[in-house]
């Protein structure tokens, strides 16, 4: 009835965690939980703009738990305590889940900057450079999705984990998509589409103004969107996939 | 046949309304006592069927809007015409309802099957006469309100004044005359200058029943603003704002999502007004807005499986709640097609199913319970064999009876009272 494998991992009964908080084995299996949580909610944001219109409700309760896990995660400087402890199984499971991302990351490997979101991309390097420890994956140069990312990843020190999860993120977001590379703006498009002032999506979709009103809204049109389509099932395979070792790690 | 997506009664209770997600809308009429058949009291049967609204496609945004209905209201009844408002994502359309049961005969110029006569053959004057028919139900769109919604509508209310109805998406309302479909007036603007500030949406909107000036809204982090139309053009400052203080021993990364109000109903009386959570129902008092009245646990039991319900979304179930006649009693659905009702003052309450295993004709309903932990008694059901698919979430309560209507997924459940 329930999603296989969560239960384990869930947070159900986590108050008996908080509470007693015995000694530091309590600890890491709480962060667990709370990663694995953080990262359901960026799939559910993801999984969001798939359909027909994001229902606005959900997409900012999501939002708003995400952004909960970030403070308190700051907060107790648990970004540290999972950086420096590196158990076995912690970062087997980001090997893996990385692993399996890579594959579909590299088959269509993106070079290109999208010039639009400069800003974006500026703190996406920023991240980068101090993420040292980073080698697994092909870093693709698409920045982070949306706006609610440069908010909420708003810190001074951002730590190994999260540019691993960025990163992670960005492949789930291109594996999802699976549009064809001259498709970038097309991507983005897609993605601000719950976020973005819908209004100003008659204005051209955002920054897509930048890069020209027309092929904007030729990307934006069926032709991009048939192609896809054929793309669609294998997609979701994968989606369900990505979605099962997420859920797992 | 389709999944029912809201249920309403009339004002008399003799009309009752379903809209479901292919954007068709189902009247059931009370049958009249008769001497022949006295058990068909109370039996309601289809009265009118029409297709409300379309799918439809936003060219601009390439997206698709649904024709599901959202939301059924109805008008008071004012002639023997039948009004009622119906919504989906985007368009209000309001509809008559008319019986037609005569017809005319005997035209001059054109035959009874509607062909025109040859002039020739027209040899005497006669005037039409009306001749009884067989009853027809034509539901005919009186009025279209359109292009007043960017997010999706949620709520429709009538106003008591009966001549203005609000209607309100995830940022906005909108108040609009009946009359006039070019133009409505923004009344509640939530929306923030840069979107990416947007913590909180609107999740309901009610107009009080007897102060045509008043309404309330509730939200996604679990308030309630009462607003005074009086008080300026643009509601957005409330003049009362519910509230109740957080508990922080039960905190939890879920506290906010369950919070999120998915309904609020004042009661007929208008002294109160109940909200539902996810978990729980809300009475409060108008006069009171640092905390409810009367809070009623629905199913207390789903607290500790809140994540895996977030995991498969089923926290983000927006169930409604009514009031019976008398404010007396409430009701709300959950899961596993169960519903519950309280009543407020003995603080009875009872959880009953609607399915067709347990519901016989003229059978009275059996009281179900769910075992949340420990051993499971006998016709117990335990939490883990709930079937989360089967929720209910639009019920409705006859105004003056004890008759529900609950909509199970894709069936309508009618139930009475069983009198002696």
């Amino acid at each position: 009835m329930f999603v296989r494998g969560l239960k384990r991992k869930c947070f159900d009964g986590e108050e008996d965690i908080e509470g007693t908080l015995a000694g530091i084995k309590a600890i890491p299996s709480y962060n667990l939980q709370r990663q694995s949580l953080l990262d359901m909610s960026l799939v559910k944001l993801q999984l969001c703009h798939m359909l027909v219109e994001p229902n606005l409700c959900r997409s900012v309760l999501i939002a708003n738990t995400v952004r909960q896990i970030q403070e308190e995660m700051t907060q107790d400087g648990t970004w540290q305590m999972i950086n420096t402890q590196s158990t076995g199984q912690a970062s087997l499971d980001r090997l893996v889940s990385t692993d399996i991302l890579c594959r579909s990351a590299r088959d269509q490997a993106e070079g290109k900057h999208v010039p639009a979101y400069g800003t974006f991309n500026k703190e996406f390097e920023s991240d980068q450079a101090q993420d040292s420890s980073e080698t697994m994956s092909t870093a693709s140069s698409v920045p982070a999705p949306r706006n609610l990312q440069s908010n909420v990843w708003e810190m001074e020190n951002p730590q190994e984990n999260k540019g691993n999860f960025q990163k992670s993120l960005d492949q789930i977001f291109e594996t999802l998509e699976n549009k064809s590379p001259n498709s970038v703006e097309d991507l983005f498009s897609e993605v601000d589409n719950s976020y973005y002032d819908l209004d100003t999506m008659l204005t051209g979709m955002m920054s897509n103004t930048k890069m020209g009103h027309c092929d904007s809204l030729e990307t934006f049109s069926s032709p991009t969107n048939t192609a896809s389509n054929s793309n669609c099932k294998s997609d979701l395979n994968d989606l369900d996939h990505i979605v099962e070792i997420l859920v797992e790690s | 046949a389709d999944i029912i997506s809201t249920v309403e009664f009339n004002y008399t209770g003799d009309l009752l309304a379903t809209g479901d997600k292919g954007g068709r809308v189902v009247i059931f009429q009370r049958e009249q006592e008769t001497k022949s058949r006295p058990l068909s009291r109370g039996e309601y049967n289809v009265y009118s069927t029409f297709q409300s609204h379309e799918p439809e496609f936003d060219y601009l945004k390439s997206l698709e809007i649904e024709e599901k209905i959202n939301k059924i209201r109805w008008l008071p009844q004012q002639n023997a015409a039948h009004f009622l408002l119906s919504t989906n994502d985007k368009t209000i359309k309001l509809w008559k309802i008319s019986e037609r049961d005569k017809r005319a005969e005997g035209y001059n110029l054109k035959d009874e099957d509607g062909r025109l006569r040859e002039p020739f053959r027209v040899t005497e004057l006669r005037v039409p006469t009306l001749k009884p028919m067989d009853l027809m139900v034509e539901a005919s769109p009186r009025r279209t309100f359109a292009n007043a919604h960017t997010y999706h509508i949620n709520s429709i209310s009538v106003n008591s004044d009966y001549a203005t109805y609000l209607s309100a998406d995830d940022l906005r309302i909108n108040l609009w005359h009946l009359e006039v479909t070019n133009r409505s007036f923004n009344i509640v603007d939530i929306k923030p200058a840069n979107m990416e500030e947007l913590t909180e949406v609107i999740t309901a909107a009610e107009f009080h029943p007897h102060h045509c000036n008043v309404f309330v809204y509730s939200s996604s982090k679990g308030t309630i603003r009462l607003c005074d139309m009086r008080s300026s053009a643009l509601c957005d400052q409330h003049s009362k704002f519910f509230e109740e203080p957080e508990d922080p021993s039960s905190r939890s990364f879920f506290s906010e999502i369950i919070s999120s109000i998915s309904d609020v109903k004042f009661s007929h009386s208008g002294r109160y007004m109940m909200t539902r959570d996810y978990l729980s129902v809300k009475v409060w008092d108008l006069n009171m807005e640092n905390r409810p009245v009367e809070t009623y646990q629905v199913h207390e039991y789903l607290r500790s499986k809140l994540c895996s319900l977030y995991e498969n979304d089923c926290i983000f179930d927006k169930f409604e709640c009514c009031w019976n006649g008398s404010d007396s009693t409430i009701m709300t659905g959950s899961y596993n097609n169960f519903f519950r009702t309280f009543e407020r003052d003995t603080h009875r309450d009872i959880t009953l199913e609607a399915s067709r295993e347990s519901s016989k004709p003229r059978a009275v309903l059996k009281p179900r319970k769910v075992c949340a932990s420990g051993k499971r008694k006998k016709d117990e059901i335990s939490v883990d064999s709930l079937d989360f698919n089967k929720k209910i979430l639009h019920t409705a309560w006859h105004p003056v009876e004890n008759i529900i209507a609950v909509a199970a997924t894709n069936n309508l459940y009618l139930f009475q009272e069983k009198v002696n």
